[in-house]
């Protein structure tokens, strides 16, 4: 029971080649604490001198439990976990949590509610891709872009912050609409940001798109073939790069993303460079999205009048024995869920984020499941890095742009 | 689920022994475990379905029979379709087959479900722990496995506390 066992090469040597056990090949540990490895991701790296011949990921680092977790919560509590897992997509793991929930309970969510979701979430999706930029140019040694790209996250994160008081694991979203409606401020913010964003673009496009060392460093680096971007179930900008035109908010549309104009950029190259154009463009066409909601936000309430799961406003606690009881009910014991399993799916900055709930009738999820992206995106790496430099596995890793939170859960 | 693809899973359903259950338009089958690959493959050569999309368990736990619920999610790019199969499982240590050899990307779902439920796949290429460390007992997403609160174990007394615990034994 106290033995404590070792990973011993036998337990790896399928993984490696035999050179390896000859000596004729070294192996090298990269990670779990290594700046470009974006978190704490390990790699254990078979080389023939400076050449990648296996490439041995090893996850977990970053495992909080948070499907355990949830199990014991009310579903309206565990809400807040689900802004820890990508921390960088906080806002859209709310949003897919909030729909799945919706569609176990059948609840409706207010116009109103549902564009600001997605305004809300295509500026977060600008703020994670200005982070993939930054950190992937960071890597490749464009330290000026990181500086540019964290510039403008912070503008994003300010908006975020107005309407759910943290720039990060706001919460904002909850079943059945928002927590509250956004502040008076929020539409010249998003208004502001509207304005400069455009021309912050064509900056970072000004420095790389043309830059000799850049494309040097990422064209032919890493190719994913279209058969295998859908045999290993990669998604999301990923795979839109290597040819295959998917994108969850154009092909099922949720929470009135089918209202929106918008263009999903696909590139056939399958390349770092590819991936990065694809990643830009989209940037280009969330700022769109996030235009035509402002536009056309409609009024109205922000959250479902449904008592049954979602709580009454303080102003008729003072008046209303009925509201009294709903919300004495839904902040002790929670709402109860049917009996049944519902699977939501939303498209996250990195792929297919879906959630698996299963209820058993009670107020607490029998079993919340997280299909996050990073772990099968992460799953591709040894494929990507066979044949390349260890400087080229660094342009690879962050062009997958991985959240360690993502995969590990 | 759009309607002229259902007589294509129905044929699917007679040929392969399950059942059909839909539940907010979610359509799933439950298969038993024997023919997880043909289905697979059958779903992937001839209905389109490209991609696995996940592998997840359910613990019904002090229930045996079934004790799991194996859940894979597929999708088909072509048709804009997801299907899921349900395959339940039987006892403490159950094993599967690996659907390793139609879907690549399952090798880390298989991985991560042995991690976290203690389901062996047969035919997996590498199946170690991949979420927990290495030397970790047990497997943290079954129900009989404690949230905290657990009495310390020490040297002395760790067989006593041991007995008191109510995880699965045999």
């Amino acid at each position: 029971m106290f033995e404590k066992t070792e990973v011993t090469l036998d337990e790896l040597k399928h993984l490696i080649s035999d050179r390896a056990l000859t000596g004729e090949t070294v192996l090298l540990n990269m990670g779990p604490q290594h700046p470009s490895t974006h978190g704490v991701l390990r790699l254990l790296l078979e080389l023939d001198g400076e050449t990648v011949v296996n490439c041995i990921p090893d996850v977990g680092f970053l495992h909080t439990g948070i499907e355990k977790t949830m199990e014991s919560k009310s579903y309206e509590k565990a809400a807040v976990m689900t802004d820890r897992l990508d921390y960088l997509n906080t806002v859209g793991n709310n949003l897919a949590y909030c729909l799945a929930i919706e569609k176990l309970v059948d609840l409706d969510v207010p116009p109103r509610a549902q564009v600001i979701r997605v305004l809300l979430t295509e500026l977060q999706r600008i703020a994670s891709h200005l982070v993939w930029l930054g950190t992937q140019s960071l890597d490749l040694a464009a330290m000026s872009v990181f500086l540019y790209c964290f510039r403008e996250r912070e503008l994003v994160l300010d908006i975020i912050e107005m309407c759910g008081g943290q720039r990060m694991m706001a919460t904002f979203f909850r079943p059945g609409g928002l927590w509250r409606d956004v502040p008076k401020e929020f539409e010249d913010a998003v208004r502001n940001f509207i304005k400069i964003f455009p021309a912050r673009i064509d900056e970072y496009e000004a420095l790389l798109t043309k830059n000799p060392l850049f494309i040097d460093r990422t064209v032919e680096i890493g190719v994913l073939s279209n058969e295998d971007a859908l045999s290993w179930g990669v998604t999301g900008p990923i795979a839109r790069a290597s040819g295959v035109a998917h994108d969850l908010r154009k092909a099922q549309p949720y929470s009135s993303y089918d209202q929106f104009d918008f263009e999903v950029p696909t590139n056939p190259a399958g390349d770092t460079y590819a991936r990065y154009l694809v990643r830009i463009e989209e940037l280009r066409q969330s700022l769109k999205i996030v235009q035509q909601a402002i536009d056309n936000l409609p009024d109205g309430p922000v959250r479902s009048d449904n008592r049954k799961f979602v709580p009454p406003p303080r102003s008729e606690l003072g008046t209303s024995m009925e509201a009294v009881i709903h919300h004495f009910k839904l902040w002790t014991e929670g709402f109860s869920a049917p009996k049944g399993a519902v699977y939501m799916a939303v498209e996250s900055p990195r792929g297919e984020l879906g959630v698996y709930l299963e209820s058993d009738g009670g107020p607490k999820p029998y079993r919340a499941y997280w299909r996050t992206p990073s772990f099968p995106n992460l799953q591709i790496l040894p494929m990507l890095a066979k044949g390349h430099l260890v400087a080229d596995l660094v342009a690879i890793i962050g062009t997958i742009d991985i959240v360690l939170g993502d995969v590990d859960r | 689920m759009n309607d002229d693809f259902k007589p294509a899973i129905k044929t699917l359903v007679d040929r392969f022994d399950a059942q059909i259950e839909e539940y907010r338009g979610d359509v799933s089958l439950s298969i038993p475990r024997q023919q997880v690959v043909e289905t697979c493959r059958a779903l992937r050569d001839e209905m389109g379905f490209e991609m696995l999309i996940a592998i997840t368990a359910v613990d019904y736990w002090p229930q045996q029979s079934p004790r799991f619920h194996m859940v894979y999610q597929l999708l088909s790019l072509q048709h804009n379709v997801r299907i899921s199969l349900r395959v339940p499982l039987m006892g403490n240590y159950p094993t599967a087959d690996s659907i390793e050899s139609v879907y690549p990307n399952a090798n880390w779902y298989e991985r991560e479900l042995w991690d976290m439920f203690g389901i062996c796949f047969e035919g997996n290429s590498d199946l170690r722990r991949i979420v927990m460390p290495y030397d970790w007992e047990g497997h943290p997403l079954r129900k009989d496995y404690p949230l905290g609160y657990e009495e310390v174990q020490f040297s002395f007394n760790h067989e006593e506390i041991d007995e008191r615990k109510h995880y699965a034994k045999d």
